[in-house]
Formats: structure tokens, C-alpha cells, sequence
């Protein structure tokens, strides 16, 4: 990947990052703090290629370190998304046919 | 490696990535917001099982144990944490998130500054591109601040350092200490980089983030995490770029720019700015000059209460922080249900930062089952106080603070307040009397149609129940 590939591909996400959150209302921002904290879970596929690739002790305890945290970041931050949203239920909204 | 092996990898990485764009964005509507979550998480599990599939990769039974280990823990450990303590979690898994990154671009950099290793290694100082370098070391410079910083804010929410670190110079010390730190970090990339210095610019890294959260009030915690939210995605970026890895880069960015976004806005509902955040001093120091508010606070019992609000027209609940801390959101709604049995038309109004973060206090009242058309937010609401009866506010104290409108030298002057002083009577209900969050005296408790209701939350509301249905014997 050619270095100018990856600045329009940084380009491209951050504007869909902006996008995607621009019109959010103010009850979902808790939420999705934690929605958007699982989604940098991601770190862990980059943790266990680190500890992937991993030759000497040292680095064997980092990276195993690296994988222990992100693999908590991914799990604990779906658990904790999970349970804000499972609160959204279409209790009663009238009117939304859904 | 054949072919077909890594194009089933890169597809994945794709999918995973806009599984993670679309969930997102079905996070952000609250008719789509459950989805949202599923498809992001399948996203992530598409791309942690193509993982295993890379070539070159070692060390698999590590990786699995630390998989199942991390994982099992986080997991458990979210399903039994009580929804009032989730702004915590919040912090806490983001900031092992950013130890997360941290701790990649550590093995690279211990890799890049270690001997050379065997003929097929690759990965050595003078082999590896200036700008990979560059990267490893912003990568774990950002998330390793985030991971200190993330611990600090976890560690004040969770009351375990209830008070903010002070003291004169500060400001000069952090700013040396990042200075110090960039000199670090050139030298990494373009000195020697040795592991003595490695494990310098970490410790330097890690001593940052502590340094600029300490002083920061509990108040200000959920820009803050916010903040460090959107840092860490920054780093998984970086990782990504130095690891090749597109699926890091897209879902790192869209997280950075994202959480950026959010922060703003968080910042703005409070009428603050970034940078009045994290060096501002914010309920800093009694040295404020602060207006004098005359008068008493008058209590009242909860029998009175009950009669005034069991014969009200309209009644509006404000509820803060105070009930989240109570766990009183299960016996406000019981309450607000039997007035609304009597015929009485009972809404809650929810400031934009009321609780430790927007949102927060939706999430607890949806908790206890309050359905969302009684909800209204500052701006729907605020029109209402005039022809309102009785306001309760409960467990709130700056949010409905009038003194933000009236009294310039306040340190929350300026930010926009539920209207409650319009209403005919308002009840508070409060533990005792002390000041708020951002420890500024409420001319609200003071004022001639203010009565007070001193008590626990839980137990305040409880004695409502009690009495609203003793009203018609």
C-alpha cells in the first residue's frame, strides 16, 4: 500500500466517521461512546499479529499483554453496548408502522 | 501461502470494516440502535477468526489463551456491573484499548531496537522505513496516554481519587513533560533507538496522560473520556498503518473522527470548550468571586410533597446524577406512574449532560421503564416550566443551577440550564446541603417557591409512594 493509498483512505473514513455520528440525538451519545469504544476493539486483530509475530520473551509478553487488552476492550465494550441498547426496545412509539 | 487464502483474509477485513460503517450508523437512531451493535460485533468476529489465517503468524496457543482470558473477564465483568457504574466501564475498556495499542507498538519498537534476528527477520532498525517508525512510536504514544489517562478517569468515577491534584506550575510541568516526551520520541526515530529509551518514552507516555487527567474535575470525566475514546481509535489507526492492517485504519479513523465529533458536542451541551476542559480549572478553588445568595433553604416533609404533587396539573421530574447514585430510577417511575393514574401529566426533562454523560440518564430511566414520549429534552421542556406545577428535581443540582444565567464569575456561567425557577413550586430532593458536582452554591435551593425534600433518593421517593397512595386513604 503506497503511502498517499493510505492517506486517502485515513481521508475517506474520517469523513465517514464524521458523517455517520453528525446528526445523532442526545440520548444515543452514551451509547454510542460505547459503541464506537467496542468498534476500536479492532486493536486486537492488530495484537494478535503482534504477538503473531512475536520471537523473544519480551516480546511474547507484550504482545500477550496487548491481546489480553484488546480482546477485554472488544468483549467488555459489545457486553457494556449491548446492555444501554437493549434498553432502546420500541416499547410504544405510535405511528412508526415497524 | 496460496492465493485464494489471502483474498478470503482481505475480504473479510473489508466486510468487517463496513459491517463496522453500517452498525455505527444504526447506532446513531434509536429504532436501529440494537442492530447496530450486532453488526459491528459480527464485523469484529469475521475479522479476529481471518486473523488466525495471516501468514507468518506463531505463537497461536498465547494468542488463544490471552483471547479467552481477556475476553471471558471483560465479559462477565460487564454483564454484572449496575448500569449506573457504565461511564466507568466506558473508560476502563477504552483504556485497554489504548494499552492495547500501546503495547503493539511497544513489541514493534523492542523489535525494531533489538539485534537482528535470524536471516529471514526482516524487522530490524536499519531495514524498517523512517516513517514505520514514526508511526509505532505516535501509535504508542497516543494509546499509551489514553491508557494511563482512561485509568485516572476510571479511578475518579469510581470514587476512588475523589478529589482533583492541583497545585501551582502544573501547566509549565505538563507542558515539559510532553516537550520531553517529543524529544523522545525524535530520537527514537532518528537517534539510536535503543530499549533503554524505549521503555523511557513509555514511562514518560504513561506519567503523561496520568498528569493531565489528574487535574480534571469528575464533572468534566465524560468529555474526557470522550476524548481519550476518540484517541485511542487514533491509535488503532496508526497501529494499523504500521502494520499494514486496513481494517485497523478504517475502523481506528472512523472511531477518531467519530469520537472527536461527540466530544464536541459533549463539550458544547455543557457550554465549554476543549480546551477550558482539559486546562481550564473548572470548580477550581474557593478564590472565585461568588454572588451571595440570600435567604433559606426551606424544607418541607414527604407527606406535604405528595398532596402537592398528587393534586397537580402537570408535574416534570428532572432527574441527576443523585439518582443514578440512589438506583432510584425504578421507584421515580413508580411514583410517576400513580400520578399519572390520578390523572396528572407527568414528563421528565433530561438535560443534555445530566448524570456523568449525555445520554446516561436515558439509558437509566429506559431501565426502569419509562417510555421515551414522557422523555423531553432541555430545549422541548423549558417552554413547559411557566405553565408547570410542581418541578421535582432530583439528585440534580448545577444542571438546574440559575446562577449559571445570572452571576458572570461562575465557573458555569454561560452553560445552558433546565428552567425550573419558572415552574410554580419546586420540590428538590437532596441528601443534604452540600454544593454539586462543580461545588458552586444553587441560588435555586434558596429561592421563595423552593422546597426542600432532605433524604437519600431511594428512600425520599419511596416515602412519595408511600404517601401519594395514603392520599385517598
Amino acid at each position: 500500500m503506497s503511502g498517499f493509498l493510505a492517506l486517502y483512505i485515513f481521508m475517506l473514513a474520517a469523513f465517514t466517521g464524521y458523517e455517520v455520528i453528525a446528526r445523532v440525538p442526545v440520548i444515543l451519545h452514551t451509547p454510542l461512546m460505547s459503541g464506537s469504544n467496542f468498534v476500536h476493539g479492532i486493536v486486537l486483530v492488530g495484537a494478535m499479529v503482534a504477538l503473531g509475530h512475536a520471537q523473544t520473551p519480551v516480546e511474547q509478553a507484550i504482545g500477550f499483554a496487548a491481546v489480553l487488552m484488546g480482546a477485554a476492550n472488544a468483549a467488555g465494550a459489545y457486553v457494556v453496548t449491548e446492555r444501554m441498547l437493549e434498553m432502546f426496545k420500541p416499547s410504544r412509539k405510535p405511528g412508526d408502522g415497524a | 501461502m496460496s492465493d485464494w487464502i489471502s483474498i478470503l483474509i482481505n475480504a473479510s477485513y473489508l466486510l468487517a470494516a463496513l459491517l463496522f460503517i453500517l452498525g455505527l450508523k444504526r447506532m446513531s437512531s434509536p429504532r436501529t440502535a440494537r442492530g447496530g451493535v450486532v453488526w459491528a460485533g459480527l464485523g469484529m468476529l469475521l475479522a479476529t477468526v481471518a486473523t488466525f489465517f495471516l501468514p507468518g503468524m506463531h505463537n497461536f496457543a498465547l494468542i488463544g489463551l490471552a483471547l479467552v482470558l481477556g475476553g471471558a473477564v471483560a465479559w462477565v465483568t460487564g454483564r454484572r456491573v449496575a448500569m449506573t457504574s457504565m461511564p466507568q466501564m466506558v473508560a476502563i475498556y477504552n483504556g485497554l484499548g489504548g494499552g492495547a495499542a500501546a503495547a503493539i507498538g511497544a513489541v514493534e519498537l523492542w523489535r525494531f531496537a533489538g539485534p537482528p534476528q535470524g536471516a529471514s527477520q526482516l524487522s530490524n532498525a536499519a531495514l524498517v522505513a523512517v516513517s514505520t517508525i514514526a508511526l509505532a512510536v505516535l501509535g504508542s504514544l497516543i494509546g499509551a496516554v489514553s491508557f494511563s489517562g482512561s485509568m485516572i478517569a476510571f479511578a475518579k468515577l469510581q470514587g476512588w481519587i475523589d478529589r482533583r491534584f492541583v497545585f501551582s506550575g502544573q501547566r509549565l510541568i505538563n507542558g515539559l513533560l510532553f516537550l520531553l516526551l517529543v524529544a523522545a520520541g525524535v530520537l527514537l526515530v532518528w537517534g539510536q533507538l535503543s530499549p533503554q529509551l524505549v521503555i523511557a518514552f513509555f514511562i514518560l507516555a504513561l506519567l503523561l496522560g496520568v498528569m493531565m487527567t489528574l487535574p480534571i474535575g469528575g464533572a468534566d470525566m465524560p468529555v474526557v473520556i470522550s476524548l481519550y475514546n476518540a484517541l485511542t481509535g487514533l491509535a488503532v489507526a496508526v497501529d494499523g498503518f504500521v502494520l499494514q492492517n486496513e481494517a485497523m485504519i478504517v475502523a481506528g479513523t472512523v472511531v477518531g473522527a467519530a469520537g472527536t465529533l461527540l466530544t464536541q458536542l459533549m463539550a458544547r451541551a455543557m457550554n465549554r470548550s476543549l480546551g477550558n476542559v482539559l486546562f481550564g480549572n473548572f470548580g477550581g478553588g474557593g478564590a472565585t468571586s461568588e454572588q451571595e445568595i440570600g435567604g433559606a433553604q426551606k424544607p418541607i416533609d414527604a407527606a406535604d410533597a405528595a398532596v402537592m404533587m398528587a393534586y397537580a396539573e402537570r408535574v416534570v421530574i428532572v432527574p441527576g446524577y443523585g439518582l443514578a447514585v440512589a438506583q432510584a430510577q425504578h421507584k421515580v417511575w413508580e411514583f410517576a406512574q400513580l400520578l399519572i393514574q390520578r390523572g396528572v401529566k407527568v414528563r421528565f426533562a433530561i438535560h443534555p449532560v445530566a448524570g456523568r454523560m449525555p445520554g446516561h440518564m436515558n439509558v437509566l430511566l429506559a431501565e426502569a421503564g419509562v417510555p421515551y414520549d414522557l422523555i423531553a429534552d432541555m430545549d422541548d421542556i423549558n417552554p413547559e416550566f411557566p405553565n408547570t406545577d410542581v418541578a421535582l428535581v432530583i439528585g440534580a443540582n448545577d444542571v438546574v443551577n440559575p446562577v449559571a444565567k445570572t452571576d458572570p464569575s461562575s465557573p458555569i456561567y454561560g452553560m445552558p440550564i433546565l428552567d425550573v425557577g419558572a415552574a410554580k413550586n419546586i420540590i428538590v430532593i437532596k441528601r443534604g446541603r452540600g454544593t454539586g458536582f462543580a461545588g458552586i452554591e444553587n441560588a435555586l435551593f434558596y429561592a421563595d417557591n423552593t422546597r426542600m425534600l432532605f433524604g437519600d433518593g431511594q428512600q425520599a421517593v419511596g416515602a412519595l409512594v408511600t404517601e401519594v397512595k395514603m392520599v385517598d386513604g
